[in-house]
């Protein structure tokens, strides 16, 4: 099953005896079994049921070298997409992350640690959680956000619950335009819990209609979810989602796949909850994980949000320090009545997110939104020159959808001929739109990347003309 | 100080404020290239949704951004550092090849929806972490979907739930022995399930009668972690599963102690039907300060068509694929297909190993445990005295007489330069010492922290207030958390003039 045949000489497995992670000789080894009154290591095995214990090697490939394992990683990229130029987006952005965030998280001391339950001996840990809750709380306008969430998508289906909690209500209503795959976990999640689901379509605005909203939350809905910029990049009215939410008592989440929007669109403030993926925020594609979630909310529902929380307190000499708090939320303490059962989560991606925010800061983050802007502006409106784009009617942030006359899957496949990579085909997700694909610009897309694109796009849309030209005699007799 | 420690000294920690402290107008950290399509006009294009102030995000150079984040890396004790002691954590090294192979582009720029064509690569890694993971646990399939451990658990019992909806009967509980994890029972809550307790017989394991009287056709599963939160091997395992089978329930195994038994036993031997793993614990994946983890969930073949989707198959041509079409399967559990960055990291882990490694591995976390026990038998009280694979728990049974307990002993222990051990659980032991020291630690480190617990009880004895004082030499004091919780300040705010 695997390319490294297992051999196995004598000469060799003596040899493998040498394991570079291992800090023991033979002779330590010797010392403390002799130290433990035991004759051999079998002994201290003994309590598994000999029936069960293995006498034999996994079958997994054998010992490799550093050289060997850099190398074999080394052919399974080549393997993928790299060199390409993608215009995906989705849910995951492909956005500049500076160095310094790679070079500050791989410090031991970040790297190795533990969740900072002992917060004598982990300070650097929890302050900057603490200042990761501000920064994201300052972002989407919340009171106060939590340590992170496993991404986006889990992140809203606890918010769901949370809200739930909250009102003491069951029912939830989804956006159509919310991630087709953020809705697949909701409903995997809400299953379980007992939580039904209305979905609310969308208009030729490509924002959710609010009429059909209006008729679908009932008095046992606990919460409206929506995300902004939504599915196609459409920028929602949050304020006037919430207050269709707030007249029914349901409370209002927002969801935010596109964390880099927040430096140019305004944010949720009239929502309850934010749930966002945080992804944008200097945390690498990584063929989709780990990303980093994080859930933000008013201060009088942070009692009722899941997820580890840093506060400020002092020492016994009155210094400043940090802490894990408000733990009698979560599940150490709460066990089965606990706000959820998440334990560990992303704390190591949320650093990521931390430096990005902190490199980026207060101007840098409105500058980059801002050629994210424009480039898709750009983009959308080559695009329109040949095609047609979707919902020129609302302001969008850096995704837009253009529908081709060709079936985008075959227009994708000659692009990739030009080391590119398409939108996304949206048939699998909104059969309803036909041959549909979701592009997205940032601020890595040139402008030669996007006239390529237009031009190749342009193609497919002449030989259908065409081709249509010669077919329509035909039709007319 | 009385006793001196061999392992750690004082030395100069700088000060370092908050980031927004720091912050001053017109200092930056980034540059963006100049723009090369038309600007575009901001309130025309976005009207009232367009945002004008980003409030106190900070604006720092990038000097200022280094030396912040490496004076706040230095408050931290780390595996780097020393021993991490944490039971049922498995804090083993973090091999530095793992971070260098994650990080190669191609795999760290793939995209999730990039077409398959060009993502054989990252499908290859996929398959072949998945057979060695199905080959180490002895199971039959697996889903690498979930995102930590507690994740794995809520997957694990939604295919378990939908195993028993299959057969026409969902089942209402859960089993859970008294010295779990708490993820355990708020997981079975959070899959909709009620939790039954199953109390522990005087050895700390599975009392077989009370589970054979307690197990009827309401059960789903009993969630059984192995070896168990004492470090003791659930040595009725195979009647264990016998009862549970009987009755059509299933056996889940919690994974987080699989790094007692790596290459040594395999649980889909042992009659267990659907566990998970903790990548970041057994498989050398960094804990990085909490996270990120990755919560794999490994199958019998009865539930192998629940799993989440997509999944990922060979086709006729040899080329690997996402299969979608799962008619029985109980849906997504997040979005894309899970941590595959520390899927990545922890390939990387299983060959440095090989199987020789892998077992060696396991010999010597258990080796390491048993010479802890033996070296603070006696000193601190051993409430089990059964067999101890990879973690050992002791009790403050003996120091609490003097007013000291686990907490106590904990702080003094950060003074000597070691991370303290696990406190919040197994419950079983009321003031438990829950100490996993894995395979990473030398025989030197390991006396050290021998000599360092011994010197502690004697300080209990001859002055309690001194421990209880503790720690001494960190930065700060023991902190205020009762004030932390009363009154939370979770956000720094600006001074208003």
């Amino acid at each position: 099953m695997f390319e490294h045949a297992l051999e196995s000489n004598q000469a060799e497995k003596r040899l493998n005896t040498l394991m570079r992670y291992l800090p023991k000789s033979p002779s330590d080894r010797a010392a403390m079994l002799k130290a433990i009154g035991v004759r051999s290591i079998d002994d201290l095995f003994a309590p598994i049921p000999a029936q069960y214990r293995l006498n034999r090697d996994l079958a997994v490939p054998r010992q490799m070298a550093e050289s060997e394992i850099v190398d074999w990683f080394k052919q399974r990229a080549k393997e993928n997409a790299d060199g390409y130029t993608s215009f995906l987006g989705a849910g995951a952005y492909l956005h500049y992350r500076p160095v310094v965030i790679d070079a500050l998280v791989q410090r031991g001391e970040f790297l190795t640690s533990y969740t900072p339950y002992q917060a004598e001996f982990a300070q650097g840990t929890l302050q900057a959680i603490f200042e990761f809750q501000t920064m994201v709380s300052e972002l989407t306008g919340m009171d106060v956000a939590n340590a992170s969430m496993y991404d986006g998508s889990t992140g809203a289906a606890e918010a769901i619950m949370m809200a739930v909690r909250i009102t003491g209500r069951h029912g939830a209503v989804i956006a159509r335009t919310l991630h087709p795959e953020y809705r697949e976990v909701i409903a995997t999640y809400a299953t379980h819990q007992g939580i039904p689901l209305t979905t609310v379509a969308y208009t030729d605005s490509g924002r959710i209609d609010l009429k059909a909203l209006e008729s679908a939350i009932t008095d046992q809905t606990a919460c409206v979810l929506i995300q902004s910029p939504n599915f196609f990049g459409t920028i929602e009215d949050v304020e006037a989602i919430a207050e269709i939410a707030h007249k029914r008592g349901a409370l209002l989440i927002v969801s935010i796949a596109e964390a880099v929007s927040l430096g140019i669109v305004e944010p949720p403030r009239a929502a309850d909850i934010v749930s966002m993926e945080a992804q944008s925020f200097g945390v690498p594609l990584g063929f989709g994980g780990p990303y980093c979630g994080v859930l933000a909310t008013k201060e009088k529902f942070v009692r009722q949000m899941p997820g580890r929380l840093a506060g400020q307190t002092v020492d016994k000499n009155g210094k400043r320090g940090f802490v894990l708090t408000l733990a009698t939320r979560e599940q150490h303490i709460r066990r089965e009545k606990a706000t959820s059962n998440i334990c560990t989560n992303q704390a190591l991606v949320a650093l990521m997110v931390n430096i990005f925010m902190v490199v980026n800061g207060k101007i840098g983050l409105r500058e980059l939104a801002k050629q994210n802007l424009a480039k898709t502006a750009y983009a959308a409106d080559q695009f329109a020159r040949h095609s047609k784009v979707l919902f020129a009617g609302a302001p969008r942030f850096n995704e837009f959808v253009v529908v081709t006359s060709e079936d985008p899957a075959a227009i994708n496949s000659r692009l990739l001929g030009h080391q590119i990579v398409g939108g996304l085909p949206l048939k699998k997700f909104y059969p309803e739109l036909g041959h549909a694909a979701l592009w997205c610009c940032t601020e890595l897309t040139t402008r030669s990347m996007i006239d390529t694109a237009v031009g190749l796009v342009a193609q497919s849309e002449r030989a259908a003309r065409t081709m249509k030209e010669v077919e329509e005699p035909e039709v007319v007799r | 100080m009385k006793h001196m420690t061999r392992k750690a000294t004082r030395h100069i920690s700088q000060n370092e404020g908050l980031i927004f402290e720091k912050s001053s107008p017109g200092k930056a950290a980034w540059k963006l290239p100049p723009l090369d399509v038309p600007e575009v006009d901001t309130a025309k294009m976005l009207g009232k949704q367009e945002r004008k102030d980003l409030g106190s995000m900070p604006e720092v150079s990038e000097i200022e951004i280094i030396r912040h984040f490496t004076r706040l890396s230095t408050w931290n004790y780390a595996i780097d550092l020393g021993m991490f002691p944490l039971g049922s954590c498995t804090m083993k090294y973090n091999p530095r090849v793992n971070e260098f192979v994650s990080r190669i582009e191609g795999l760290a720029n793939g995209h999730p929806y990039q077409p398959e064509k060009i993502s054989q690569g990252a499908l290859r890694i996929l398959k072949t972490l998945s057979d060695c993971l199905i080959e180490i646990t002895g199971m039959d399939a697996i889903t690498l979907q979930p995102a930590a451990g507690a994740h794995g658990e809520l997957t694990g019992l939604l295919l378990v739930r939908a195993y028993h909806d299959s057969k026409g009967n969902a089942r209402k509980k859960i089993i859970i022995p008294d010295s779990a994890h708490g993820t355990n029972p708020a997981t079975a809550a959070t899959a909709g399930y009620a939790v039954e307790n199953l109390k522990s017989n005087d050895k700390g394991q599975v009392d077989v009668a009370a589970l054979a009287a307690q197990m009827n056709e309401d059960v789903a599963a009993l969630m059984l972690t192995n070896p168990n939160t004492l470090g003791v091997f659930e040595h009725d395992i195979h009647e264990i599963a016998e009862i549970m089978h009987a009755k059509g329930g299933l056996l889940y195994m919690d994974g987080a102690n699989m790094n007692a038994l790596v290459g040594k036993a395999r649980p889909g031997d042992f009659g267990v039907d659907v566990m998970h793993l903790n990548l970041h614990k057994t498989f050398s994946t960094p804990h990085g300060g909490g996270g990120p983890g990755s919560g794999p969930v490994a199958v019998k073949k009865i539930l192998e068509p629940f799993l989440p989707k997509p999944v990922v198959v060979t086709r006729p041509d040899g080329t690997l694929a996402f299969e979608y079409n799962r008619p029985q399967s109980v849906g997504r559990v997040r979005a894309f297909y899970g941590n595959f960055g520390m899927f990545i990291r922890a390939l990387a882990y299983i060959f440095a190993n090989g199987p020789d490694g892998l077992r060696q591995t396991t010999e010597d976390a258990v080796l390491n445990a048993n010479y802890i026990r033996k070296g603070l038998e006696g000193v601190y009280d051993l409430p089990y005295s059964t067999p101890s694979m990879h973690e050992v728990v002791f009790s403050d049974k003996v120091q609490s007489k003097k007013g000291v307990h686990t907490v106590d002993v904990a702080k003094r222990l950060i003074d000597y330069g070691f991370h303290p051990y696990t406190m919040a659980f197994p419950l079983i032991v009321p003031g438990a010492l829950m100490i996993e020291p894995t395979e990473s630690e030398p025989k030197e480190e390991l006396d050290l922290f021998i000599e360092a617990m011994k010197s502690i009880a004697e300080e209990v004895e001859e002055d309690p207030q001194f421990v209880l004082a503790a720690p001494h030499n960190t930065r700060i004091s023991r902190l205020d958390e009762v004030a932390a919780a009363r009154k939370p300040v979770l956000r720094w705010k600006p001074e208003t003039t």
